[in-house]
């Protein structure tokens, strides 16, 4: 199968490639796929608590074009608030790397993990939160 | 010696024709270029004898008479002639036929058409070494079991079946024996009265010959009858009508008489060169391994799985190298390679797998580049893993609930 150019350029040359602490409550963390399918994808996002994605690592077990459209995820998502991150769109990602029908379904996997992350993110913050009020409210008991 | 890229090294799906196998052909394309069925005329007759030169040829290669060799336009051919024709011919006598959950598609698929015809197919399971237990042949042999077809070696994890022991096993019920041999003759001995095979299927690319090309033996003593799948002029003692491709015919003469003259050498070169480059990836690379046996196998394969990382990435990066992998996504199914899957490989490990081919023209100079290459590209992408990271963690990845897809 003949790659489009810019899935050679981001298999050659994959951008942020790496791990963030998936414990840091600023990270969320998608992982997507299956070994048995062939692809997983690590895709770690770290958001300010303004919303703003600061920072964007991954990880990809998969073809040429998984790593493609993870490394291309990773560049699109940094600097997006969270809302914009989820509305990136699998076919974007198709478009861009020239992804032939067989390839689609890494794109899809992308989208999955960049949701993932941000689902992962929002459910450390609710978490946080709830802990937060918590403590907050026990420590209104103690005052009383 | 320079290296010259990119370097070939996916010889189960074709081979280079030798240069002597081409000098051979040439003068069969301008001077002896007359139909071999031309009778009334020295053009005719000319080519008659280079064509039946090379019958003998390749007849001498599997210890059969020149007279047994019917010419096809591939082993694909060969394995519907053989396998359809005996099939056809015998239908009075029973409908059981018997093959192997590895065959070829040429082979499998055929068979999957006499299903739907009303035959009764069974596929036999191989053990984890590749190959067919003989007993596992013997259970499932009935009465009414008119065919057997077994493939001689494998094409993707090159195991060699123990041939002459099924052999026997096929003729204590009297059933007709055919073997798919495409992959394993000229690189191994088969001898068609040592293994009892009725009918066997060639083919001229796969060593060093031309494509287009194949023949089937048709046992003559006793004589194996099929029926002729394509009608017409009669030739090939009405087995398989047609004009004779004279030149390649002539042409896999002598790449059958080449293969011969140097397959005790070759063999052993080839051995060595295989070995060469597996100690040099296994030692330098964790968590590999070998698909098939490795006591019974071509000497020129090489099926390596590397935990991690993904085939067709692992091929993207060897761009200058021509092998192949079962990953699906070389696939146009998306399924990973159904050989592996039959030798109980995972999944998983099936998408991590890289065939290579060893050939009459690779050298140590390629392997090693070759050696350093994969090392290279797998230390890479394992970087890049969040398997492998999982891994180094400590993590069970079969522990890990996975979204299938």
């Amino acid at each position: 199968m003949a790659y489009s150019e810019k899935v050679i350029e981001h298999y050659e040359n994959p951008r942020n490639v790496g791990s963030f602490d998936k414990d840091d409550p600023s990270v969320g963390t998608g992982l997507v796929g299956a070994p048995a399918c062939g692809d997983v994808m690590k895709l770690q996002l770290k958001i300010s608590d303004a919303g703003i994605i600061e920072d964007a690592k991954f990880k990809t077990f998969g073809c040429g074009s998984a790593i493609a459209s993870s490394s291309l995820a990773t560049e699109w998502v940094k600097g997006m608030t969270i809302d914009q991150a989820m509305d990136i769109k699998n076919t974007q990602i198709v478009e861009e790397l020239n992804l032939p029908p067989v390839k689609i379904h890494c794109s899809v996997l992308a989208e999955d993990a960049i949701k993932g992350a941000i689902a992962d993110y929002k459910a450390k913050r609710a978490a946080k939160r709830e802990a937060q009020a918590e403590t907050k409210s026990e420590t209104a008991k103690a005052a009383v | 010696m320079t290296l010259k890229l990119p370097i070939y090294m996916d010889n189960h799906a074709t081979t280079q024709v030798d240069p002597r196998v081409v000098e051979a052909m040439l003068p069969y394309f301008t001077e002896v270029f007359g139909n071999a069925a031309s009778r009334s005329h020295s053009f005719g007759w000319t080519a008659e004898k280079g064509v039946e030169l090379a019958r003998d040829q390749v007849g001498a290669l599997i210890g059969a008479s020149g007279k047994e060799i019917v010419w096809t336009s591939g082993a694909t051919e060969s394995d519907n002639l053989a396998i359809k024709g005996a099939a056809e011919f015998n239908k009075d006598r029973g409908k059981h036929i018997i093959t192997v959950q590895t065959e070829h598609k040429a082979v499998l698929d055929t068979c999957k058409r006499l299903e739907k015809e009303g035959f009764d197919v069974t596929y036999l399971p191989v053990e984890q070494d590749g190959r067919v237990n003989p007993a596992t042949l013997r259970a499932a042999m009935t009465d009414k079991t008119i065919l057997v077809s077994i493939m001689l070696a494998n094409n993707e994890i090159g195991s060699v079946n123990p041939i002459e022991e099924l052999g026997a096993v096929v003729k204590e019920r009297g059933a007709l024996f055919h073997v798919d041999a495409v992959q394993g003759v000229g690189k191994i001995p088969f001898d068609v009265n040592a293994a009892r095979v009725d009918l066997a299927s060639l083919s001229a690319h796969k060593m060093y010959g031309p494509k287009g090309i194949g023949a089937l033996y048709v046992r003559r003593k006793p004589r194996v009858r099929i029926t002729a799948q394509i009608d017409g002029g009669g030739h090939e003692r009405g087995m398989r009508s047609g004009t004779l491709n004279v030149p390649s015919i002539v042409g896999f003469g002598k790449a059958a008489e080449l293969c011969g003259a140097e397959m005790v050498s070759e063999g052993k070169r080839l051995l060595a060169l295989r070995e060469r480059l597996r100690e040099g990836i296994q030692s330098q690379v964790t968590d590999t391994f070998v698909n098939g046996s490795m006591e019974h196998r071509l000497p020129g394969n090489l099926n390596i799985s590397f935990a991690y990382v993904e085939g067709e990435a692992m091929l993207m990066g060897l761009k200058d190298v021509a092998v192949s992998s079962g990953s699906a996504c070389t696939s146009a199914s998306l399924e990973p390679s159904y050989v592996l899957r039959a030798v109980g490989v995972e999944e998983e490990m099936a998408h991590t797998s890289i065939r290579f081919g060893l050939g009459r023209f690779n050298t140590d100079e390629e392997v090693d580049y070759v050696t350093k290459l994969v090392v290279g590209k797998v230390n890479k992408l394992r970087e890049l893993s969040p398997l492998y990271e999982m891994a180094q963690q400590g993590i069970d990845l079969k522990s890990i609930q996975w979204a299938a897809h």
